[in-house]
């Protein structure tokens, strides 16, 4: 982080862009550093130093060892930093497509629909033949929440968008009533459930890294790594969408197939995000946000850069939720609650008014 | 050349444009001039490709329907009436995005030569949103000059397509801003400009063309159709075009006459209101 508020407190802006090319190196050292963070602290005392020191010096590891570091940890570095990494990348594109700092997939109900979509694949699930879910169980569930997204996402750009210009507040507001009717069919649908479903559902509801394994990262993994993939060839088209719809057809970006992308693009990486951690808030609107202010608004540079920052973030926010209260563990959104929803007012108290939101 | 035939535009059932013929030749300022409302704004956005119509639009007899947005992109660039910038991008970074569909691409002095032709040579750095309006629109024609730098490219001409591009500027702008139009067209650009300021029109157009209620009223070269007739016809309001006998420029005047009958009996401003008012 100290790269971030250095950059924050005096960044010349003619030099932006090669603050941002030099924050590339900066965030990846840090996502080293969260991972090696991560890997070495949690509820059972194995020590990454010891473990290191044995493979230096070619002795076995221990069992136990094995276990926490390869089958527990490891995957759960991984999750943490792929979810934190699609969060952020759809925060940004969204606000990039929606033309608006404060358009987050957690906050517009995006979050809700691939919610939903997940919570209707857990239960809808008892009907499907055993032999199926047993094949696709993992997938089936990324898929709805993927789905859910998808849908939330075009139905709220379409509400909320008149020829051309978005309206923050329709927008805000939309999100808000997407967002209730998505729980208030989830909690229909949870109220059907039997109690094994119930316990899938609690357990996953509870926005948790926890549950990461490595058959869930080898799921999720390849949505997250194409769908931030897909971002990267987003950056022009986002940055020409500031100046609006019109404009950027005549610069001559192809708008329609830029919005298809860009819809696909948060789905899948919300959907990802949600199916296999459940709903975790503000990483998709602090990262961005932080690394505006910091190497300014050019998403060429903001996309990697907040793949990279949303990772650390998260893991970061991960080792915190295992460690605060070991060895009970806190769910992960409420530490990404308590150190976004503060940032998040910020960003209210800093516009002037509505009007310019 | 570019030509427009035949357009109707409808939004919800309203016609904005009936039945609309225009021509634009390349080497020339063609002004689209007539009151708020008209279908001046419309049939740029229809010249554009930019909302549904009824009609062709065609670019060196192409039509425009059939090309891809790149393609027009390196042919024509598009000054809106009003423009909007989300994030805080930076002046140069701004006027820098007007070279992702132009062909002025490679060459990485363009987009500080467009700054410096508008007059915003030290700007390149400032925040776009803490600049007042006219430099605004002055940085907005900036990054439409990038995107069609050399005015004649690969033997066609290129186009400026400008809604009101004086609209929030002061006298010296007004006149350095129809300047660079005039200099494009000079050496064969094509210029179509939407404009409110009549003598600012008479100065610097080759061609008019006058809306009313979504039709075309008239069009033809700037002596022939700014006529006392037709341009008080078309604005509904009593207009007198003369010819100044010093400069030999034309300029249009309020009739003074009808004034009363438009706005009222005149207070003690009325020598302010005989100005402006029509
Ligand atoms: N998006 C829209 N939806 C509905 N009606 C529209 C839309 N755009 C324009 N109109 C209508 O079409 C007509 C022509 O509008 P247009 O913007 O072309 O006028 P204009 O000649 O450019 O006026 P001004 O001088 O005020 O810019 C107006 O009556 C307007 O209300
Ligand atoms: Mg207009």
């Amino acid at each position: 982080m100290a790269a971030i508020t250095d950059a924050l407190l005096d960044t010349p802006k003619g030099g932006r862009e090669v603050t941002a090319r030099r924050a590339h190196l900066w965030l990846l050292a840090l996502l080293v550093i969260s991972c090696l963070f991560s890997l070495a602290y949690g509820a059972a005392g194995t020590s990454l130093w010891g473990a290191l020191s044995k493979l230096a010096t070619g002795q076995v590891l221990s069992d136990m060892e094995r276990v926490v570091l390869w089958d527990i940890r490891a995957p759960r570095t991984l999750m943490g930093a792929s979810v934190g990494a699609s969060l952020a990348v759809a925060g940004a594109v969204m606000q990039g497509l929606f033309r608006n700092p404060l358009a987050d997939p957690g906050l517009v109900g995006v979050g809700a629909g691939a919610g939903l979509g997940a919570i209707s694949a857990i239960v809808l699930a008892a009907w499907l033949p055993v032999a199926f879910i047993d094949l696709f169980g993992n997938w089936l569930v990324s898929a709805a929440a993927f789905f859910g997204g998808w849908a939330s996402t075009l139905l709220l750009y379409r509400v909320a968008t008149r020829s051309g210009r978005t309206s923050v507040a329709t927008m805000l507001l939309a999100g808000i009533a997407l967002g209730a009717l998505a729980g208030a069919v989830s909690g229909i649908l949870v109220y059907m459930a039997d109690d094994t479903q119930l316990r899938d559902l609690t357990f996953w509801g509870l926005g948790s890294l926890a549950g990461a394994t490595w058959p869930k990262l080898f799921v999720a993994g390849p949505l997250i790594l194409a769908s931030i993939a897909a971002a990267g060839f987003l950056g022009r088209g986002l940055n020409a969408m500031a100046l609006g719809e019109a404009t950027a057809h005549h610069i001559g970006i192809p708008v329609q197939r830029l919005k298809n992308v860009a819809v696909m693009t948060v789905a899948a990486s919300t959907g990802a995000a949600v199916a296999v951690a459940g709903g975790i808030g503000f990483v998709g609107i602090v990262v961005p946000h932080l690394l505006r202010l910091a190497t300014g608004p050019d998403h060429r540079m903001l996309l990697p850069n907040a793949a990279l920052l949303g990772a650390s973030l998260l893991i970061g926010a991960d080792v915190i939720a295992r460690v605060v209260i070991a060895p009970a563990e806190l769910p992960i959104g409420i530490v990404t609650a308590v150190l976004g929803a503060p940032v998040f007012l910020w960003i209210l108290l800093r516009r002037r008014g509505l009007v310019d939101l | 050349m570019l030509q427009a035939k035949n357009i109707t535009v409808s939004f919800g059932g309203k016609k904005a444009l009936r039945g609309v013929d225009f021509t634009a030749q390349p080497g020339q300022i063609t002004a689209i001039v007539g009151p708020n409302g008209s279908g001046k704004t419309t049939l740029l956005r229809a010249l554009t490709g930019e909302v549904e119509h009824n009609g062709t639009v065609s670019l060196d007899s192409h039509d425009i329907a059939g090309m891809k947005g790149w393609e027009l992109a390196a042919r024509r660039a598009v000054l809106p009436q009003a423009a909007a910038l989300a994030f805080p991008f930076t002046v140069i970074e701004v006027v820098r995005m007007g070279l992702f569909g132009g062909t002025s691409g490679g060459d990485a002095t363009v987009p500080s030569a467009a700054l410096a032709r508008v007059g915003l040579s030290g700007y390149a750095d400032r925040l776009y949103q803490e600049l007042s309006g006219g430099e605004q629109q002055r940085v907005q024609l900036a990054r439409v000059l990038a995107q069609v730098w050399h005015p004649v490219w690969q033997g066609a001409a290129r186009w400026l397509l400008l809604d009101e591009p004086v609209a929030s500027l002061d006298i010296a702008h007004q006149l350095l801003v129809m300047g660079i139009a005039r200099d494009f067209a000079k050496v064969g650009g094509g210029v179509v400009a939407v404009m409110h300021d009549l003598n600012l029109t008479a100065m610097f157009a080759d061609t008019v063309a006058v809306m009313a209620a979504g039709q075309m009223v008239a069009q033809g070269p700037m002596a022939q159709v700014m006529t006392d007739d037709t341009l008080s016809h078309a604005y509904g309001c009593g207009l007198r075009v003369s010819v100044a006998p010093p400069m030999t420029s034309t300029f249009v005047l309020p009739h003074t006459a009808q004034l009363t009958h438009d706005i009222g009996p005149l207070a003690p401003f009325s020598a302010v209101r005989t100005n402006t008012g029509c």
